[in-house]
């Protein structure tokens, strides 16, 4: 099956077309957020209500990346465990960001704003960080500057490969996917 | 007696740390190349060819196949007759750690404290050391770059004698299982039974530091290993949770004796980025 080409930000229509299992390529502007920077957040809008970064209709890539050798963009950059930002993500959801790109299991209650807010969750392959960084063609620091790695980052990426975990009707091919090859 | 220089220490372990991260072992390259002629689903398969894509850019880039390069964990066997001078060997391990991610760009992973997660200072150190007091004049340095994501997913049961090693099978099963994606499979899987606590613990970490296709020398472990290979691609987890028959590249058991009440079993799991190297001085 020939992967689908995106560009990011997804329009809500190509977000309701998207299947789980779906593999897909992923061109445009997409943001990085792990543990530190979603406590951060959370924190910031208990205190104002504000994000730094406008997140509506964005996607937030989970990822701490290596730091970046001399004349590289950034240095490897695969996907990091998604389920340790569960507990920030629905506050997230609500405020309309539209996908998220990690790796490894959801909370119900993550799923359950995923199908709410339509929503996709992607999975990228852990573990295959040089090969993903050949996908990212810049990167620049939004916030949190202090926090190194875990800062916030706009990237722009040219067919970042990634494979629908969770689409907005709360299909999970984790599940599927084991189904099918349990004996 | 021998006599081994701090500073000799410290490049070597400098080294291996950016080789660890750079350079995917052969045993774990030719145990993808074998999972992809027998992997039955294709995004599995798609992902197995991924992944040997990326170890081969890791290696002529020099950068680091994954971006979690680790927590740097040491098994060193000492000789009680090699002696080292300059400074104490736990100073030129963490001096080497700090060196080698440093100079190779590699991640600062590392905070100081569990509780308020401030960051540590020391590029990637503290790194975690064990010693072994070996015979002889020699100095054996085994290193891995260990990940985050299959660590957290480990586990260790203090079973009772009476569930024998069904109880042991269903546990170790169990910890894969549960794990699913969340450990980058697919997995080696190391497994740690028998003697106490805090060392059933350490052998299944230790475990991992065998290649992958080395069998434990006692025939009935070497096929409970092989057994539960078996049983733990048939899970249907797959290579990155995504479904397959490639859950895990190898399974590896160590044992030790116990107390006459106990059956202590700690499960290790590594994700495909199975990162070791070793040096002999």
């Amino acid at each position: 099956m020939a992967a689908i080409q995106l560009s990011c930000p997804i329009s809500d229509e190509e977000i309701k077309t998207l299947k789980a299992g779906d593999r897909v390529l992923l061109s445009g502007t997409i943001y990085t957020a792990r543990d530190a920077a979603h406590k951060r957040m959370s924190e910031a809008l208990q205190n104002s209500g504000k994000l730094p970064v406008q997140i509506a209709g964005q996607i937030i890539y989970y990822v701490g990346p290596t730091p970046a050798k001399p004349g590289q963009v950034i240095g490897s950059a695969g996907p990091t465990t998604s389920g340790r930002m569960d507990k920030y993500t629905p506050a997230l959801l609500e405020l309309g960001l539209k996908g998220m790109i990690g790796k490894g299991y959801r909370s119900d209650e993550v799923v359950e704003s995923i199908k709410k807010n339509k929503a996709v969750y992607f999975g990228a392959i852990g573990g295959s960080g040089a090969l993903i960084a050949r996908t990212i063609k810049s990167s620049e620091i939004i916030a949190y500057q202090d926090l190194g790695p875990e800062a916030i980052y706009k990237l722009e990426v040219k067919e970042f490969p990634a494979i629908v975990i969770i689409d907005s009707k709360g299909n999970d091919w984790y599940e599927i996917g084991k189904q099918q090859y349990q004996s | 007696m021998k006599i081994i220089k701090y500073e000799e220490i410290v490049k070597h372990v400098s080294k291996m740390c950016q080789e660890a991260n750079f350079d995917l072992g052969q045993d774990v390259v030719n145990a993808f190349q074998s999972a992809l002629k027998k992997e039955k689903s294709e995004t599995g398969k798609d992902i197995l060819e991924q992944l040997i894509a990326n170890a081969d850019i890791a290696t002529s880039e020099r950068v680091p196949m994954c971006q979690d390069t680790g927590v740097s964990v040491f098994i060193i066997e000492l000789g009680q007759d090699c002696h080292i001078t300059g400074g104490k060997l736990y100073d030129a391990i963490n001096e080497g750690v700090k060196k080698g991610y440093e100079e190779g760009y590699l991640r600062h992973s590392i905070v100081d404290h569990p509780i308020t997660r401030e960051k540590s200072k020391g590029y990637n150190t503290p790194s975690i050391i064990h010693v072994e007091l070996v015979e002889g004049d020699e100095l054996v340095i085994h290193m891995s770059a260990k990940g985050g994501g299959s660590e957290n997913m480990s586990t260790l049961k203090m079973l009772k004698p009476s569930d024998g090693v069904e109880g042991v099978k269903n546990f170790i099963l169990d910890t894969v299982r549960v794990a699913g994606p969340n450990a980058c499979p697919p997995l080696v899987v190391g497994v740690g039974v028998g003697g106490n606590f805090e060392r059933s613990a350490y052998l299944a970490k230790k475990s991992l530091f065998r290649p992958i296709g080395h069998r434990n020398e006692r025939t009935e472990i070497s096929e409970l290993e092989m057994e539960l290979m078996e049983k733990i691609n048939q899970l249907g987890i797959g290579p990155q949770g995504m479904g397959g028959s490639t859950t895990a590249l190898d399974v590896k058991i160590e044992i030790e004796p116990c107390h006459i009440a106990a059956l202590p079993v700690a499960v290790n799991l590594n994700c495909h980025a199975s990162r070791h190297k070793e040096i002999r001085l």
